[in-house]
């Protein structure tokens, strides 16, 4: 129990500084730090339009947080969610144009299995490159990337491209009827409930489950881990695989849901967005909710800012840059506050 | 008891100063709101930074020149990705501020996000920079603009054309796309005309916005003898720095990029945003219907030629002269046949010829003969 007032009072207690230093930013910047924080949150959160402007930009982030979060359970720092993002969305679009006669419910599920399926192998090759050959996650996953791009670029300017996108080359149509739909008449699409149930799900798996421990086992100590006779390698590729077909799916709903066709805005960033919200989130599944919450609500106000303030975009990413470093640097008080210590129990 | 005094107040002297700190909040309150009603409010979005000396940077320059008009409040956004976020930020810009006309100005943006959007708020009018309307296909309240940008391009070449010593030209380009190869052709047959032995050298980047390749592809150009270079991406920055600091001579694109290259700059097509956009918000103000369709080159005034470096000899700028003229006459026709591609094969016969405004000209899939790449 102490442990997660622990967590709850480093967590807090960064946002808190950060909150001031970025107060002092904006102070620099010659405008008022309250009008700044009043228009963060009358774009973020103040009205229900704001809201969903936030909900829509936080939904993709849960996903691809996750393709950071589980391996990072494991062990492995793997930033390979834009690739995976870019896979899962391509390998869906040709699904899509496939089958697009299908039943729209076939249509979206065949999607959903192969955009999350090759996503998730590769990202899977990365823990086996990793776990067989020992080559680092980081840099193979980050080179993945470039790969997973290129190939898209290249599709999508070669065999794949419909002749009508003359000047902005892109794959054909899914077809409007095998689009998933906005909840109700807002402007939110169902995507944002599939990243929610995901994350719940994630954290149940790696919370209340043999899997999820023997997991946080490997991440703790490998040699442990093999000691007692744990399946590592397959702990290894399977949460592998999970991030990846995480990551796959927000690649998937931005075809199904935005954009209908695959070209080169699949590549937006949203995978290294997601790196900053798994190592925020601690690689929790459940925090991941609120942290993609509060990057999509800083995102969101961020055009509120240039237009209101005349603040230049980069202010977006400075008060990101700000909230990671502190919540990065708060790592280090971990089992260094006395009061906030469990009472040892061999004393 | 000093304070108590200071505190006491008299209940008619309350009302009073509450009365007339009342009326002077209202008044303060209603004037700028009557009067911002009474302002047509645009709102811009740009794919990149305002400042890259190149395609965004045109629209802000556009949007900047606004700043005149006292009864314009324009509004904008920079580094908005073709995604849902671009989508967000219209209907941010209608509902936050009002916006009663959007110039989303990237070429992506257009299809699935305008049209989205366009359908959901039917009083704003949503006007796309590139000329894809289509009147049979999109709503009524959306709109395209677009520039003959490739005539100013015309007179670069003959700048370089006239400049280049070793007769070999290179351009750096981001994608295989009609508009792009356009360009290509004008800047090399443009070359040609004054020099038919001169070749340009094309690298794609691949990319609208990836400065290290730019720099790469600008620096292997310079090793194989280039020695004028230009392009067309989205910022021309690192291009013409990197011709201007291998020695070479440059022309720039989208903006004046004279000062990014003060020795070696030639001459440089350039978008003219100013124009357009003061036009329609004249449009607006005075209630007229907007035109979906907008087009036009030098002579509409919606594309320009930068000012001549210091470099460039009198013969050069005779000659570029006189093309200008003839663009802003209406007598030029650059694809008039015979005209080959650098394949061999013919692709406008001899007799033939395409005005500026042929559609056929915007599906090109073809570079001209001497063009190497």
């Amino acid at each position: 129990m102490l442990k997660t007032v622990e967590i709850w009072c480093l967590s807090l207690g960064a946002l808190l500084l950060s909150m001031l230093l970025i107060a002092a930013f904006i102070f620099t910047t010659g405008n008022s730090p309250s009008e700044v924080f009043h228009s963060l949150y009358r774009g973020a959160f103040g009205s229900w339009f704001s809201w969903q402007n936030t909900l829509v930009r936080a939904a993709p982030l849960m996903l691809t947080a996750l393709c950071t979060a589980l391996p990072a359970r494991v062990g492995l720092i793997v930033i390979g969610g834009e690739g995976a993002m870019v896979v899962g969305g391509l390998t869906a679009a040709i699904t899509g144009i496939a089958i697009q006669d299908a039943p729209s419910f076939m249509v979206m599920s065949a999607m959903m299995i192969v955009g999350g399926g090759c996503a998730g192998l590769w990202i899977l090759a990365v823990g086996a490159l990793r776990h067989y050959r020992n080559v680092n996650e980081t840099i193979s996953s980050l080179l993945l990337n470039y790969i997973a791009i290129a190939v898209l670029n290249f599709l999508v300017v070669g065999v794949l491209k419909d002749p009508a996108t003359l000047n902005n080359p892109s794959t054909y149509s899914i077809g409007e009827k095998n689009m998933i739909t906005s909840i109700g008449d807002s402007s939110v699409h169902w995507g944002l409930v599939y990243g929610l149930v995901v994350c719940l799900a994630m954290w149940f798996v790696a919370r209340r489950t043999t899997f999820g421990f023997a997991a946080d086992v490997t991440g703790g100590n490998i040699r442990a881990a093999r000691l007692v006779g744990l399946p590592v390698a397959k702990i290894v590729l399977l949460s592998c695989f999970l991030g990846g077909a995480a990551a796959g799916l927000a690649g998937v709903i931005e075809i199904a849901a935005i954009q209908g066709r695959a070209n080169s805005s699949l590549n937006a960033g949203y995978g290294y967005a997601g790196i900053l919200v798994a190592f925020l989130a601690r690689h929790n599944p459940l925090a991941i909710i609120p942290y993609a919450l509060l990057l999509g609500g800083i995102q969101a106000s961020g055009g509120l800012l240039q237009r209101a303030h005349d603040l230049p975009d980069a202010t977006v990413a400075v008060f990101q840059g700000i909230i990671f470093m502190m919540i990065l640097s708060s790592e280090m008080l971990y089992g260094r506050i006395k009061f906030l210590q469990p009472k040892s129990m061999i004393s | 008891m000093k304070q108590k005094s200071q505190l006491s107040l008299s209940r008619r002297k309350f009302v009073k100063t509450a009365s007339i700190a009342a009326a002077g909040l209202s008044m303060a309150l209603k004037t700028p709101l009557a009067l911002a009603a009474a302002k047509v409010k645009m709102g811009f979005v740009y794919v990149g930074p305002r400042d890259d000396y190149g395609y965004n940077q045109a629209h802000f320059e556009g949007k900047a020149a606004l700043a005149a008009l006292d009864w314009v409040k324009a509004v904008d956004e920079e580094n908005v990705p073709e995604t849902i976020e671009v989508q967000k930020t219209m209907e941010s810009m209608i509902q936050l501020d009002g916006a009663q006309v959007l110039f989303p100005t990237s070429f992506g943006y257009f299809d699935p996000h305008i049209l989205k959007i366009a359908k959901r708020y039917p009083d704003t009018t949503f006007l796309h920079c590139g000329g894809l309307w289509d009147a049979e296909k999109h709503p009524k309240n959306v709109g395209s603009y677009f520039g003959y940008i490739d005539e100013p391009v015309y007179i670069s070449g003959i700048v370089a054309g006239h400049m280049s010593k070793s007769k070999k030209l290179g351009f750096i380009a981001a994608i295989p796309i009609p508009q792009v190869l356009r360009n290509i052709n004008n800047f090399t047959m443009a070359a040609r005309s004054i020099d038919p032995s001169i070749t340009t050298t094309v690298v794609f980047t691949g990319g609208w916005s990836d400065p290290v390749k730019e720099a790469e592809a600008a620096n292997s150009l310079v090793d194989q003898g280039i020695d004028v270079l230009t392009c067309h991406v989205d910022s021309p920055k690192v291009v013409v720095e990197t011709a201007e600091k291998r020695g070479i001579y440059s022309c720039g694109y989208h903006t004046n990029n004279a000062v990014l290259a003060p020795k070696g700059f030639l001459t440089g097509a350039e978008w003219s945003w100013a124009t357009v956009y003061k036009n329609y918000a004249e449009l607006i103000k005075n209630k007229q219907p907007i035109p979906n369709l907008v087009r036009g080159g030098l002579k509409d005034g919606i594309v320009k030629v930068s000012p001549y470096g210091a470099v460039v000899s009198d013969a050069a700028k005779a000659d570029a002269d006189k093309a200008l003229a003839s663009f802003m006459d209406g007598s030029m026709v650059v694809y008039k046949g015979p005209i080959k591609d650098n394949k061999g094969n013919t692709v406008i016969p001899k007799g033939k010829s395409y005005l500026q405004t042929d559609t056929w000209l915007e599906s090109m899939d073809w570079l001209v003969e001497g063009v190497v790449g």
